[in-house]
């Protein structure tokens, strides 16, 4: 399955991770490289295994439905990003936080 | 009291100084801060010192001593590695994503540190979200070898290893997800343990692959291990993985003896790829064990050489989630200028990784995506079971299973940054325990030629069996009581090996 | 052509828990934004989710609810997206392994126009556990959205059904069968103001006796039941206008508008998604056992099918009777605290179809906020029976009673409508009656009924309404043929 560029692309896009034309190149070599290394498991026969997603095989643990966690809004928001485009405030405003507009 | 001997000491002699009086917790704590100063900027081991907080730590821990109210860390300086957040430091994870981060929270970890009364001494450099072998992926800059300043302290807690190996503190946390507490244990000479997945909890520890994340100690010996092990194991609600046993005591087998010890040697670990001079070490340290009474057996782990192909098909998968959080919306880095939300996320996101993370989430998300979760995700899940699978048959044949930690000594920096498939086989003895979820430790060995005629130290690795930990801690404990190898310091005035 | 539209339900159910789904935070609505945001809602670095025992206890309700297959092991999957009211750019949710399998609801289509009531039975494909997203807000600073994660992680149990509903009239009748479900087994408080519970409606047509399935829309996020019959109704106007014009439809995701009563495609989802789908490294296996669905449903209430059929057998209701009175569970109940009472059970189902529902909907309120008591109403209907008021009398203390003037006794007392009941005292209205109204007994002996009926009258007339009618009626009939 060789990657090409469109593939490269895509998947910046979907992880959105800007990308310059310069850097798809070179990062199609990388990952080119990396995929070399995983296609080894390709000639394994896997029929029939169960695939392992954790290494105990255990159950999920479930918590009582009581109220532990207290407001502790403007202590996180000293995190806020710089709201950015000219601003150094912190990209929040009355308890929100601030995005450009998000169109539905 | 000489301060350079201070530092040397293991953790149960600093204990007794602390509790004996005989040494306040702030003149220990200022040892270990000046000793930073001096050598710090140079070695970069630490990217967050607070001498205040630190300071007001030992301080506390001095009333708790004069009050009686000790455990055996109580006033003992401790390196955190940066992938711990602990309420009002800078928790960066080694990334320029999270360089404005101040943790709002503790890690389970570093509430049991303080639980314990340790001061928390500062936050270790590492590998840009724990992604890397040799620590070049940090944001703030190398980590420097204090065996040989031109070499790097393996990773991605190279800057807990290199912090303990230059006594820069008196034991140090690491994070082990392919082997990032071994190797570079194994490269900086000092005694780590990755537990079984569980036994420690996650929560607060920066995700990198939730199913493959342990934290552990890394330490001058195997006796300070089970003492740091004796304060971050144990159960905690809040991580759904952590694991439910009863409370356990890393110490009570130290001193049993290994007569009659069932150590496997896996020929995999013994073929192509490891440095000859690395192999002799590890020869010269079984027969060590020989002496000491241990049975040696030939096993096979048949499916190690897959452990690479399928670790860096699951590791990156989870890791291209776990970092989906960091899109400049509530914290951490958001591009200066940008048009819109898409502009913005692909920015920010853009400039707040560096380049090894984002060829990880882009693999990842390759992996992932439509059409290929079953030829690589699946694929790879089900292959990890062949793995594990060739561990429950190699420990019905051996208590112990040895071989490397790495492949090699401490490689130059620079070396291997721009081939990531040479760095990532820097991982090829680690990795398929963490796929497999077992208890790993690298233990000092000795040391061996480099191609520059440097000697550098090697790591014996020792792989237990589920929950084996405190086994495995005896049986490296009894090779630290004939040898002397753990007690060997750099001198980091002339950093040169010890040849 | 004759074309055929083709419905499917998903239905999002915010389950009546205290905290979140993963994280103790609270899930208060109408909080003021992010205080209820915590570490995890945010996913903060570091922080890990631990489910909530409660949350699961709902899934397995509903499960057992509609007879389903509850799966003994299912598993959380991360689907992988970035939003900005997605705090971890992943939904945690449930993908391959869902913890409610098939099922089935069944729903009655009420009349309209000349098409007959009737009853059909829907398909559940699946039910899964997964959070909800924070809210963007709008306005607040020019040019950009604020984002609120006081929602991120409110536990929701998201219900599908199979394509097999043919009108928006049947569309809605499950909607309406599933609101009123939810609510009746508690795992839910069915407040679709708040968006407790809320629609996504798959939308297609095809030329009918058509087997293959056309394209489909989804309208997303509908509130109220007007809204998804107006949104259904345009859409498939839209779709059979658009493939009778020759046009295609696109497979889009679209948004109504109440105000214009139209569809339109969103913007935010042109774009073909891929969410790489993979369990949940952070969550284990969801487990669960016979001996916990044994353990639920004991504590199950009565469900409505399995009521409406008591109320049928042991009260013998009508079926329309008995459907009607549980269609929720406060309802029923009511109903059966007022036979409990000693009340007739189908003078008490008339009476609460009729004066009680009438009443209840004039004022927008639901049983529960009644301002009767089921024992008033009992009482009420108690003294109708035993001749103590008439039925139109029992009208006027009703509305007293909701009035708030008193009990039922006090009522009739003060404003005297206790009914005439003494024989001797009617027996003297009827004799001047009929000393009155010869002509009128001369036609009845004639062979004319209506007669009987005009001298009843003048009988309730002379008593000022207050002889028992039946009495009246009984001593009438026996004078007459006397």
């Amino acid at each position: 399955m060789a990657l090409s560029i469109e593939d490269i692309k895509k998947v910046a896009h979907l992880a959105r991770i800007a990308i310059s034309d310069a850097d798809t190149s070179a990062t199609l070599t990388k990952l080119t490289g990396i995929l070399g290394l995983i296609e080894q498991m390709q000639a394994v026969d896997t029929t029939g295994i169960v695939p392992m997603s954790h290494s105990q095989n255990l159950s999920q643990r479930l918590r009582n439905d009581v109220v532990t966690k207290t407001n502790l809004r403007d202590e996180f928001q000293k995190n806020a990003p710089k709201l950015g485009n000219g601003s150094t405030e912190p990209a929040v405003a009355d308890g929100l936080y601030l995005v450009p507009k998000v169109i539905e | 009291m000489n301060q350079i001997d201070l530092t040397h000491f293991s953790l149960r002699q600093i204990a007794e100084l602390l509790q004996s009086k005989k040494i306040s917790s702030v003149e220990l704590t200022q040892t270990f801060l000046a000793r930073i100063k001096q050598y710090n900027p140079n070695i970069n081991a630490y990217i967050a010192l607070d001498e205040d907080k630190t300071l007001a730590q030992a301080q506390a821990a001095d009333a708790r001593i004069a009050a009686g109210n000790v455990t055996p860390l109580t006033g003992i300086p401790i390196a955190q590695k940066d992938i711990f957040c602990a309420k009002g430091w800078p928790t960066t994870c080694g990334s320029k994503m999270l360089a404005e981060f101040i943790a709002p929270y503790d890690a389970h970890v570093i509430s049991q540190f303080d639980s314990a009364g340790a001061v928390n001494l500062g936050k270790t450099n590492m590998d840009e979200f724990a992604m890397g072998s040799s620590n070049e992926t940090s944001y703030f800059g190398g980590v420097k070898n204090p065996w040989s300043y031109d070499r790097v302290p393996g990773g991605s807690s190279g800057g807990s290893a290199a912090a303990v190996a230059a006594r820069l503190c008196a034991a140090a946390t690491g994070t082990d997800t392919g082997g990032s507490i071994r190797q570079p244990a194994s490269l900086c000479g000092l005694t780590g343990l990755k537990p079984t997945y569980g036994v420690v909890s996650r929560y607060g520890m920066i995700a990198f692959a939730s199913s493959l994340d342990q934290a552990g100690p890394m330490a001058k010996s195997a006796e300070d291990c089970a003492l740091m092990m004796n304060v971050m194991a144990g159960f905690d609600e809040r991580d759904s993985t952590s694991l439910d046993r009863a409370k356990e005591d890393y110490c009570k087998d130290l001193h049993q003896p290994l007569r009659g010890l069932k150590i496997g040697l896996p020929k995999e670990f013994f073929a192509q790829g490891l440095d000859a001079n690395v192999g002799k070490v590890i020869e010269a340290a079984i027969s060590q064990y020989k002496k000491l009474g241990a049975d040696i057996i030939e096993i096979s782990l048949p499916n190690t050489g897959l452990s690479i192909p399928v670790y860096y098909v699951l590791a990156p998968a989870e890791a291209s989630s776990n970092l989906s959080r960091y899109d400049g919306v509530r914290y951490g880095h958001r591009s200066a200028e940008y048009s819109d939300l898409m502009d913005m996320y692909c920015k920010s996101r853009a400039e707040g990784f560096g380049a090894e993370v984002k060829r990880r989430i882009l693999i990842g998300t390759y992996v992932l995506s439509a059409g290929y979760y079953d030829a690589y995700y699946l694929k790879a899940q089900q292959i990890r079971r062949l793995i594990a699978q060739d561990f429950v048959e190699a420990f019905k044949q051996c208590d112990v299973i040895m071989g490397p930690a790495a492949p090699s000594t401490a490689f130059k920096a620079g070396e291997k940054v721009d081939d990531p498939v040479a760095m990532y086989l820097q991982d090829i003895y680690t990795i398929s325990t963490n796929l497999a979820g077992l208890p790993g430790m690298s233990v000092p060995a000795g040391f061996a030629q480099s191609d520059d005629g440097k000697s550098l130290p090697v790591g014996l690795q020792i792989i237990g069996n589920y929950f084996d930990e405190a086994r495995m801690l005896g049986v490296a404990h009894q090779y630290q009581q004939v040898t002397d190898w753990h007690k060997q310091a750099p001198n980091l005035d002339m950093p040169e090996g010890i040849a | 052509m004759e074309w055929e539209v083709v419905i499917g339900l998903e239905t999002h159910t915010q389950l009546q828990t205290n905290t979140k789904i993963f994280s103790g935070a609270a899930i208060k609505y109408g909080a003021e934004p992010n205080t209820q945001a915590c570490e995890v809602s945010l996913a903060l670095p570091g922080v890990l989710p631990v489910l909530n025992k409660q949350a699961v206890h709902c899934a397995i309700k509903f499960g057992l609810a509609i007879n389903a297959e509850i799966a003994p092991r299912s598993v959380f999957a991360r689907k992988n997206y970035f939003y900005p009211d997605l705090p971890k750019g992943y939904q945690i949710s449930q993908f391959e392994l869902p913890v409610v399998g098939k099922g089935a609801v069944t729903i009655q289509v009420p009349a309209q126009g000349k098409n007959a009531a009737y009853e059909k039975v829907i398909n559940i494909t699946r039910a899964h556990l997964e959070e909800d997203a924070g809210k963007s807000v709008h306005g607040a600073v020019e040019d950009m959205s604020g984002i609120d994660l006081n929602r991120a992680g409110t536990p929701l149990l998201e219900i599908v059904t199979e394509p097999d509903m043919r009108s928006a009239a049947e569309a809605v009748a499950y909607a309406k069968k599933l609101h009123e479900l939810v609510q009746w087994i508690d795992i839910c408080d069915g407040n679709m103001q708040e968006g407790s519970f809320r629609c996504d409606v798959n939308v297609s047509v095809r030329p009918k006796g058509t087997e293959k399935l056309g394209t489909r829309r989804e309208i997303k996020n509908l509130n109220s039941f007007k809204f998804m019959t107006q949104a259904i109704e345009y859409e498939t106007r839209w779709q059979i206008e658009t493939l009778e014009d020759g046009g295609k439809i696109q497979q889009a995701t679209v948004l109504f508008n109440p105000d214009t009563g139209e569809t339109r495609a969103m913007r935010s989802k042109e774009e073909a998604n891929d969410y790489r789908y993979f369990p949940d490294p952070d969550l284990l296996p969801l487990i669960i056992t016979e001996a916990d669905k044994a353990r639920i449903g004991a504590d199950m209430p009565e469900l409505p099918a399995a009521m409406k059929a008591r109320l049928e057998a042991q009260y013998g209701l009508s079926s329309y009777d008995a459907s009607s009175l549980t269609t929720s569970k406060d309802l029923a109940d009511y109903f059966v605290a007022i036979v409990d009472a000693g009340a007739d059970a189908k003078q008490a189902a008339n009476w609460m179809m009729g004066s009680v529902s009438a009443k209840l909907n004039s004022e927008d309120k639901n049983i529960k906020a009644c301002s009767i008591s089921a024992q008033q109403l009992a009482q009420l209907l108690t003294r109708i029976a035993d001749g103590t008021i008439s039925n139109n009398a029992a009208k006027q203390v009703f509305e007293a009673m909701w009035a708030g003037e008193g009990d039922v006794d006090s009522i009739i007392a003060a404003k005297g409508l206790k009914q005439e009941s003494d024989t001797g005292a009617i027996e003297a209205i009827i004799d001047e009656v009929l000393a009155a109204n010869g002509a009128m007994v001369e036609e009845f002996k004639a062979g004319k009924e209506k007669a009987f009926n005009a001298l009843v009258g003048q009988a309730m007339k002379a008593s000022k309404g207050k002889a028992n009618p039946a009495q009246v009626n009984e001593i009438l009939k026996k004078k007459l043929s006397a």
